[in-house]
């Protein structure tokens, strides 16, 4: 039995991170149990000359092909798109691209403007100045002024263009379509005690310079420094809840597998879209058969990954290769709704810098592009940092069907119930992914690339993990409220990505901690006039 | 070799010898960009080294190969090496894909394959590299354009 805190949150990633550090200034207790460890700079790949085969290995994207102690297993039979994580401090920050787009104002309201899914409880607007607290916080770098977002200014200058973001910007002129330097969650200069990039290689696998902004080395030190304890090794089974129906605290095994109970007056549950849904469904009680949060039995429904399709093809000249962060451009051209296109809603094109040469060996050889034999090293030479690719994020809209439940077999290594995945993509997404293939096609002919390859959708791409306790004012159809408490548990809260209404067509990061952010100052308003819990 | 480190599997003398003789097949060494093949010294024990958690899936490829082979694949003769190879090639699926894998996971990380493509054999940190900022004046067209946001 551990002292009780104030407040318990549970997952250090993202949003657990942001919300430590805004609730810091309260001076009240604060604790967060994360299942992973600290990562040490030191370990990640681009230390070694292994970087690209441990991609493959301890720093692969999907957690049953790591499958570290530290990692749950996932049962993603049942989903052509794969879930795609990392567990430690700093969660999937560790392994993201920093691709850090916001939502748009028309994303909170897709109901209204557009008659599919649900308006969210809040707004762009709302968000604004939480948005730039977070920006000012993680640190990014970009450019005001692009036309596709309302006006704001990163705090740091964009990535650079290279070779392949020329032939991009030439092409999308020369078709007379938007394109701009992505908000990237990257030091482009010496920030906040961080290094700046140094064009390591891609980002996924961590960075050993230290400027892609995860949160163990942004929000996590300064939560430290103001007082928030971070307990690693503590994978949490399940929270605990009293005969009132409030949340008491959570059990949780520690790196012996010894179980502990830590109280708390309140939690905070950041997990993501699925290790969320998870844990919920695994506190179950006399009083929440189902689930705690789940009287709308909506707890691991409405599922949204973000399908994406990658096209690319080769030119005739070295580009960058994985020199330099994988994405540094965007194109919103097809992101507000056009019904002439066949779909509502839209996507983003993601511009990508190039890809290393073991990847690109290893996927034209699954290609079919690649021989063995006496040709291999001619055919080689002629892909070898010539692949110009781009990818299609769509927006996926919430369909009950896409789901996480709890796999009746499969367990993590403490003996708990391991998520399982049900999904398929939706109609509209599929066209959406067909017309984002074609534009793609029609850019990359525009930059001069022959040999067109395509994969839709990215098997490993379910990086945003969205909608399975989503938010609202109605009990009966979400699962918190407008300002993330649980409308069944007056003592419990959710930050994630899991409360997300809609999905969007951007990557979800730089939302998911704004929301975190407005949450954290809700309660901080609730509690100044004690009606937190009422 | 090292083994697998989930399971502990490690391959057989006679898996070794026929996964050589694969490598070779896969990537051969060529006089013109001199460079040594996949079955080259070095690079076959990292080869061996560095299957790990795709021990299971190269064993299980390795075998495909020698129900093809009708035996031992590193004992046919050279013609027919070549044949099976090709029809292995279109029938291994998923664990011949992991054993490719590892294989131009180790070819293109040697120095000497490295510096042939005009790579540095190093490691991406701490040195790094340099990206070129690229003409900015690219943009222009674009920061000419109205909102394209909806307003809501």
């Amino acid at each position: 039995m551990h002292d009780k805190v104030d407040v318990l949150i549970i997952g250090s990633g993202a949003s657990g991170a942001a919300v430590a550090w805004s609730l810091a200034d309260t001076k009240m207790r604060i604790l967060c149990l994360e299942q992973g460890d600290w990562v040490k700079p030191t370990d990640y790949p681009t230390n070694g000359r292994n970087w690209e085969a441990r991609l493959f290995s301890d720093f692969a994207i999907n957690p049953n092909r790591r499958a570290r102690e530290t990692d749950y297993p996932i049962n993603d039979a049942n989903s052509p798109v794969k879930v795609v994580n990392f567990n430690g401090v700093g969660g999937s920050t560790i392994m993201y691209t920093a691709h850090y787009p916001r939502l748009h104002p028309s994303d909170f309201r897709v109901k209204t403007l557009d008659g599919v899914a649900e308006d969210w409880p809040v707004d762009y607007q709302t968000l604004e100045p939480y948005f730039a607290e977070n920006d000012r916080m993680m640190g990014v770098a970009g450019l005001a002024g692009d036309p596709a977002y309302p006006l704001h200014q990163p705090p740091m200058p964009p990535l650079p263009l290279g070779k392949s973001g020329q032939r991009f910007g030439k092409a999308l002129n020369s078709l007379g379509w938007h394109w701009w330097p992505s908000d990237s969650a990257i030091a482009t200069v010496e920030y906040d005690g961080r290094a700046p990039c140094i064009n390591l290689g891609h980002c996924t696998p961590g960075c050993a310079q230290g400027a892609k902004a995860s949160t163990d080395i942004t929000y996590w030190p300064a939560a430290i420094r103001a007082g928030v304890e971070l307990r690693t090794r503590a994978r949490v089974r399940e929270i605990t809840t009293d005969e009132a129906g409030m949340a008491t605290g959570a059990i949780y095994y520690d790196a012996e597998g010894q179980e502990h109970f830590q109280p708390a007056e309140m939690v905070i549950v950041a997990c993501n879209g699925v290790g969320t849904p998870r844990l919920l469904l695994n506190s179950v009680s006399g009083k929440f058969p189902n689930g705690i949060a789940n009287s709308s039995g909506l707890v691991g429904k409405n599922l949204m990954f973000h399908p994406f399709a990658l096209t690319y093809g080769y030119v005739d000249e070295p580009l960058d290769g994985n020199h330099g962060p994988p994405l540094n451009l965007w194109s919103q051209e097809f992101y507000e709704t056009d019904r002439s296109r066949g779909f509502v809603r839209g996507y983003t094109l993601q511009l990508h810098r190039g890809t290393g040469s073991i990847v690109e060996a290893i996927t034209s050889t699954a290609a079919g592009r690649l021989p063995w034999g006496e040709d291999h090293h001619k055919v080689y030479r002629s892909l070898l940092n010539r692949r110009l690719a781009m990818s299609t994020i769509t927006e996926d809209l919430p369909e009950e069907h896409n789901r996480v439940t709890l796999d009746p077999v499969l367990k993590d290594s403490n003996g708990i119930p391991a998520p399982r995945i049900d999904y398929m993509i939706g109609e509209n997404t599929r066209k959406m992914m067909e017309h984002g293939i074609a534009r793609s096609k029609e850019i990359l002919t525009e930059a001069g690339a022959t040999g067109f390859g395509v994969e839709a959708p990215i098997m490993n791409g379910g990086w945003h993990l969205m909608g399975t306790a989503r938010m609202g004012t109605d009990p009966e159809r979400s699962v918190v409220n407008e300002w993330g408490r649980s409308h069944d548990v007056k003592n419990l809260f959710i930050v994630d990505g899991s409360i997300w209404v809609t999905s969007g067509g951007v990557n979800p990061t730089s939302t998911i901690q704004a929301l975190a952010l407005y949450i954290a100052d809700s309660i901080k308003q609730r509690l100044a006039n004690a009606t937190l819990f009422d | 070799m090292t083994p697998d480190t989930l399971t502990g599997e490690t391959l057989t003398d006679a898996e070794t010898r026929d996964l050589r003789a694969l490598a070779g097949i896969m990537i051969p060494a060529n006089s013109t960009y001199g460079v040594p093949g996949a079955d080259d010294d070095l690079i076959f024990a990292e080869i061996l080294k560095n299957l790990e958690r795709d021990t299971a899936d190269a064993r299980t490829a390795l075998g495909q190969l020698a129900g093809l082979s009708g035996g031992s694949f590193a004992d046919l003769a050279p013609e027919r090496r070549a044949e099976i190879a090709a029809r292995f090639k279109q029938e291994g699926g998923a664990p011949l894909f992991a054993l490719n894998r590892v294989v131009l996971l180790c070819y293109y990380r040697d120095d000497r394959v490295m510096r042939s493509l005009g790579q540095e054999p190093r490691s991406p940190f701490p040195k790094g590299h340099v990206v070129e900022q690229g003409d900015w004046s690219l943009l222009d067209p674009v920061r000419k354009r109205a909102p394209m946001w909806r307003r809501v």
